[in-house]
């Protein structure tokens, strides 16, 4: 019953890395800030999350990516999220991901992505400042 | 980049709804579970053709790998070409308001099968743990037209007996290490369970702990779901009672023996007879006339949970009475009054206002 | 003399031996009561005095805070091995220089393994690609992304020929970092050292094949325990008779410490972890001095420079006790603990890359102080992208450096009798020995991974360690402190071609049409057969790889009887 509408976040492994510390890691902080956090756990495929995404109607998709799959893995996911009507999500991430990638994938309308050594409150601000530009705060 | 989340008005969400796609449905489980403004008119919308799903509920301490079975389940369902809704609840953390919802984890295998949607929730505010919002999102997954529905819920407390308002086979999930049959009476799993299951069934242990089920629920003579405490003031128990004795009396005598399975969730045994078994109580709940004293006792928590909803929502949203609450405040500083004036002062005003 | 007397004269010595030490002890707490009231009347600087694992660490540490009485450290090479593994250590042999490498195709990472050897890197070690560590072959759908971008693709035996070409296998020790499909990359291995022409038997060097620590931190699994661990011990009894000179599992802690877990933690979960093995073993039936003594180990080298060192000495004592005593090891290599070391990825920063060579330069000298038999040390840019030639050259200098200028290899265990060591080494042990008890008390290893133990109490250090660093409570330089140029890197950085995967793709088919097909069928239907069976299943893959059978092929025949592991929940 309260006013203000909990953010929901979907934080995927996606691809065949095991390194998920620092999946959990957000994840965890993610929710000690107070947002309802879906963890889908690893070797996710795009499909999967993005079908898991729109199920639990998601306000944000965080892909954790240190395999250097990052770009095949973002532009998939966010091009099965736009043919599925589902591209008032936003998409945001982190793991090793070299700067020009990051600018590269920026192009293609995917959100802010996060190097090592993130701090997770940075990620957090991220967030709910995204959030409170939607309509539907 | 970041394109206005749409916020369909209550005509176009419901038509995605009844067009039957996973979006629309998606959607308004979200407008039902913030209370969006319209969520009730959504509701009595989708729920006018009344309950038509089977619900099966599933609960136990964690650690029991009710996750596991629910995908196991689900997976034999789809074998028979159900379509299935899945409700998974977790807490919400006391301190942070957050949550972490994990059940997908355990349902990567179906995750991708259109044939089945799963939702997960936080249990948010609400004491037992399953809200209301999750008896809600149950309907609406009941009306949106799955064969069948499963709920999950974090068994801890007051909430196993909460699942038994929104599923019409319960389901307890047991292992091993959770302990003994008698804390598991003393969890209240006793009452709510229509079948145990002993999951994880290779453990040491497991042998013993069906056998002390068994002789406790002999001790019990199927009183299941006969005795279930004061729930949001209305006595489960005692409305069954009585609509027994109107409705269902021919079917006295017959009651429904809880019985004892065992599975291993990750091989999968045990899983065929988990079905058989629900179909079983299935049939047992419609040949009883039993379906229909859970329904009438469901509906009737419901509108007491929808009217305790509402009156507060009257309330607190009134300024008048708002007013009241800052003066009564003042009234009890001053020597003036008590709680107890005060809020006959704010009821009698919200009763002058809605006459 | 009677009896009598003479205990009674014994009693008297003894008495007086004791208030002789009484005494010291008593002189020993007035010095340092006297040099503590000065310490307390002094200022202290505002900074955490703790380990990055979060052990509190004293002002000063004298001999009150070790018993040499019932911890002998002893000698190196004799039991309890705390000084070291052998008696000589660098006096005979440096330990190896060994650089993980591996990227790209076979014939790329063929090219990368000569210029390693050719600048005086002593040992080999391969680095897969993700869809090989998971058992997906190149061309599988599941890999698209991923091929040779983290290490190298290697999909069949054709692909481990091509990696080794020209690189004679009796002749060089090579590591292989892989645990699910362990099993299956070995018999490519010692296939393609067939067809080489070398007699297996002359094979050295290691496999990683530690399974549990996947479940626990790494993550690459594919069966569930209880077949994973059968392929183990398989591989345990056909190493042991057929390449008695090859370590057929590196027991890693190297990735539990990675994931988060203190040090610790990492000791003790890996130590357990093999007894576990060495359990498993034993109730197979073998003789545990038939195998034990080929088990190697791999631990972390993190930042804390004294703890790690000890770490190291604790786990070789912990060991040698629990082989020796609780499992009635004869041969003292079975009680002997050899170890690869490599310093810490997670304490690598993207912020200032150049300081991590500064941050390399400690952690592998803590390795070579703590005694390790071969070292890996990181290239500062790693936590960017992969490491690039002159990132590799420098980590590998700075193990050279170590060696032949610094003088740390001139003696052994330099630092044994130091007040600070020994105590932290003894508190290490004691730690890990309450952490076996947690272990057992939850009925094992298995056990506490599936109820997700390991896997919430890394989660939790890791938390903590977060949280120290973002409130700014652990100075990380560069990061959170000292940030003044954190943001000009100026890092070459190795990029793979998407080429590569297409490249693999096209040679995986080509593959694929000059084997033998019904050769395939019938050795997989074979492997198949034997899971279902207690044959030992080496011989069956061995037959699948030489008829070219693929990693996915062989992967997914044993699948068929042994399942797949489902990650638990840990929340």
């Amino acid at each position: 019953m309260s006013d203000e509408r909990k953010i929901r976040v979907l934080v995927a492994k996606p691809g065949l890395d095991g390194h998920d510390r620092g999946a959990k890691v957000i994840a965890s902080a993610f929710r000690d800030a107070g947002f309802e956090v879906v963890y889908t756990g690893l070797h996710q495929t795009p499909e999967m999350i993005v079908n898991a995404a729109i199920q639990e109607d998601v306000d944000v998709v965080a892909m954790s990516v240190l395999s250097g799959a990052h770009m095949t893995l973002f532009p998939r996911v966010k091009a099965l999220l736009d043919e599925l009507g589902a591209d008032h999500i936003l998409l945001t991430g982190g793991g090793i991901i070299p700067e020009n990638d990051v600018a590269d994938l920026e192009l293609e309308g995917i959100g802010r992505l996060f190097g090592p050594g993130t701090s997770t409150s940075d990620a957090i601000a991220y967030v709910k400042e995204w959030f409170s530009t939607t309509d539907d705060a | 980049m970041k394109s206005k989340r749409p916020v369909p008005g209550h005509q176009v969400l419901l038509q995605g709804f009844l067009e039957g796609s996973v979006r629309g449905l998606a959607r308004a489980i979200s407008v039902v579970e913030n209370e969006r403004d319209g969520f009730q008119d959504l509701l009595h919308t989708v729920m006018t053709s009344g309950p038509q799903t089977k619900r099966v509920g599933f609960t136990g301490p964690p650690g029991a790998g009710k996750s596991s079975i629910v995908a196991a389940v689900a997976t034999a369902y789809r074998g028979l070409e159900e379509h299935l809704g899945i409700v998974a609840v977790d807490p919400t953390s006391p301190y942070s308001g957050g949550a972490l919802l994990g059940d997908r984890i355990r349902m990567n295998d179906i995750a991708t099968d259109p044939g089945i949607f799963i939702r997960s929730m936080a249990t948010r505010g609400s004491l037992g743990g399953l809200a209301t919002a999750t008896k809600e999102v149950v309907d609406l997954m009941d009306s949106f037209g799955f064969d069948r529905v499963l709920v999950e819920t974090v068994g801890v407390g007051q909430t196993e007996l909460e699942v038994t308002a929104a599923a019409d086979t319960v389901v307890v999930v047991l292992v091993p290490e959770s302990g003994d049959a008698i804390q598991a009476m003393k969890a209240g799993l006793m009452e709510v369970a229509d079948i145990f299951v002993v999951n994880k069934a290779d453990r040491p242990g497991a042998p013993r702990l069906v056998k002390e089920l068994r002789q406790a629920l002999h001790l019990r003579s199927g009183r299941a779901l006969r005795d279930i405490p004061a729930h949001h003031g209305v006595d489960l128990g005692k409305a069954m009672k009585l609509e027994r004795v109107s409705d269902a009396s021919e079917q006295e005598g017959e009651e429904w023996a809880v019985p004892v399975l065992t599975t291993n969730a990750l091989t999968g045994e045990g899983v065929d007879k988990l079905l058989e078994t629900v179909e079983a109580h299935r049939r047992w709940l419609v040949e009883s006339g039993e379906l229909g004293v859970l329904r009438r006792a469901r509906s009737g928590i419901r509108i007491r949970d929808v009217v305790d909803r509402e009156m507060r929502r009257v309330a607190w949203n009134s300024e008048r009475v708002n007013g009241l609450l800052t003066q009564g405040v003042e009234e009890i500083a001053l020597g003036r009054g008590t709680p107890y004036s005060a809020a006959d002062n704010i009821l009698r005003a919200l009763l002058r206002q809605r006459a | 003399m009677s009896t009598i007397e003479r205990d009674i004269l014994k009693r008297t010595d003894l008495e007086k031996a004791l208030r002789q030490s009484e005494l010291e002890v008593t002189d020993l707490r007035a010095r340092l009561a006297e040099w503590e009231d000065r310490y307390d009347a002094l200022p202290k600087r505002d900074a955490p005095f703790s380990t990055v694992s979060g052990r509190e660490v004293k002002p000063l540490y004298t001999e009150l805070d070790h018993s040499p009485a019932d911890k002998p450290i002893g000698y190196p090479g004799m039991y309890p091995f705390t000084r070291g593994p052998y008696a000589t250590m660098y006096r005979t042999r440096l330990w190896t220089m060994r650089q993980f490498a591996g990227f790209a195709t076979a014939e790329e990472t063929n090219q990368r393994y000569k210029y390693l050897l050719e600048h005086g890197q002593t040992g080999l070690s391969v680095a897969f690609d993700f869809p090989t560590l998971m058992g997906y072959d190149s061309d599988h759908e599941r890999s698209l992304g991923e091929v040779g971008v983290c290490g190298v693709a290697v999909s069949s035996l054709a692909d481990m020929e091509r990696l080794f070409e020209d690189i004679p296998l009796d002749r060089v020790s090579v590591s292989m970092t892989i645990n699910g499909p362990a099993i299956i990359l070995f018999c490519f291995y010692v296939a393609a050292a067939e067809k080489q022409g070398v007699d297996v038997s002359e094979l050295r060097g290691t496999v990683q094949n530690d399974i549990l620590k996947e479940y626990q931190a790494q993550h690459a699994w594919i069966y569930p325990p209880e077949p994973a661990l059968r392929l183990i011990v398989d591989m345990f009894e056909w190493c042991s008779a057929n390449t008695p000179k090859y370590n057929p599992i590196s027991i890693s802690g190297y990735h539990i410490r990675e994931a988060g877990a203190t040090a610790a933690e990492e000791l003790a979960f890996t130590l357990r972890n093999g007894f576990e093995y060495v359990e498993r073993g034993i109730a197979r039936g073998l003789d545990v001095d038939s195998f034990a003594p080929r088990l190697s180990f791999f631990f972390d080298v993190h930042n804390d420079f004294f703890e790690e060192i000890a770490k190291l000495r604790a786990a070789r004592r912990i060991w040698a006790r629990g082989m020796k005593e609780k499992y009635g090891a004869k041969n003292p290599d079975s009680w002997r603990l050899r170890t690869h070391c490599q310093t810490a990825g997670v304490t690598l920063t993207a912020q200032q890359p150049e300081n991590n060579i500064v941050r390399v330069a400690y952690q592998a000298m803590a390795a070579a102080l703590g005694g390790t038999q071969s070292l890996h040390t990181n290239s500062m840019d790693e936590t960017l992208a992969l490491p690039t030639e002159k990132a590799v050259r420098i980590a590998l200098r700075t193990q050279q450096i170590l060696a032949h200028e610094s003088g740390v290899a001139l003696t052994i265990d330099p630092l044994a009798g130091s007040h600070y060591v020994e105590a932290l080494t003894d508190e290490l042990e004691e730690d890990a020995v309450g952490l076996f008890e947690e272990i057992d008390e939850m009925g094992g290893v298995v056990p506490g991974i599936e109820q997700g133990w390991f896997q919430q109490e890394i989660a939790n250090s890791a938390m903590r360690q977060q949280r120290e660093v973002e409130s700014g409570d652990r100075v990380t330089v560069g990061v959170n402190s000292f940030t003044e140029g954190s943001s000009d890197v100026e890092i070459e950085m190795l990029r793979i071609d998407p080429e590569v995967e297409k490249r693999q793709v096209a040679s995986m088919s080509d593959m694929r049409a000059g084997r033998d097909d019904e050769v395939v069928r019938v050795t997989l239907a074979a492997l198949t057969e034997g899971c279902r069976s207690k044959e030992n299943l080496v011989p069956l893959i061995l037959d699948c790889v030489r008829g070219y059978c693929t990693l996915y092929e062989i992967r997914a025949a044993m699948e068929e009887v042994f399942g797949s592991y489902k990650e638990p929940v840990f929340f």
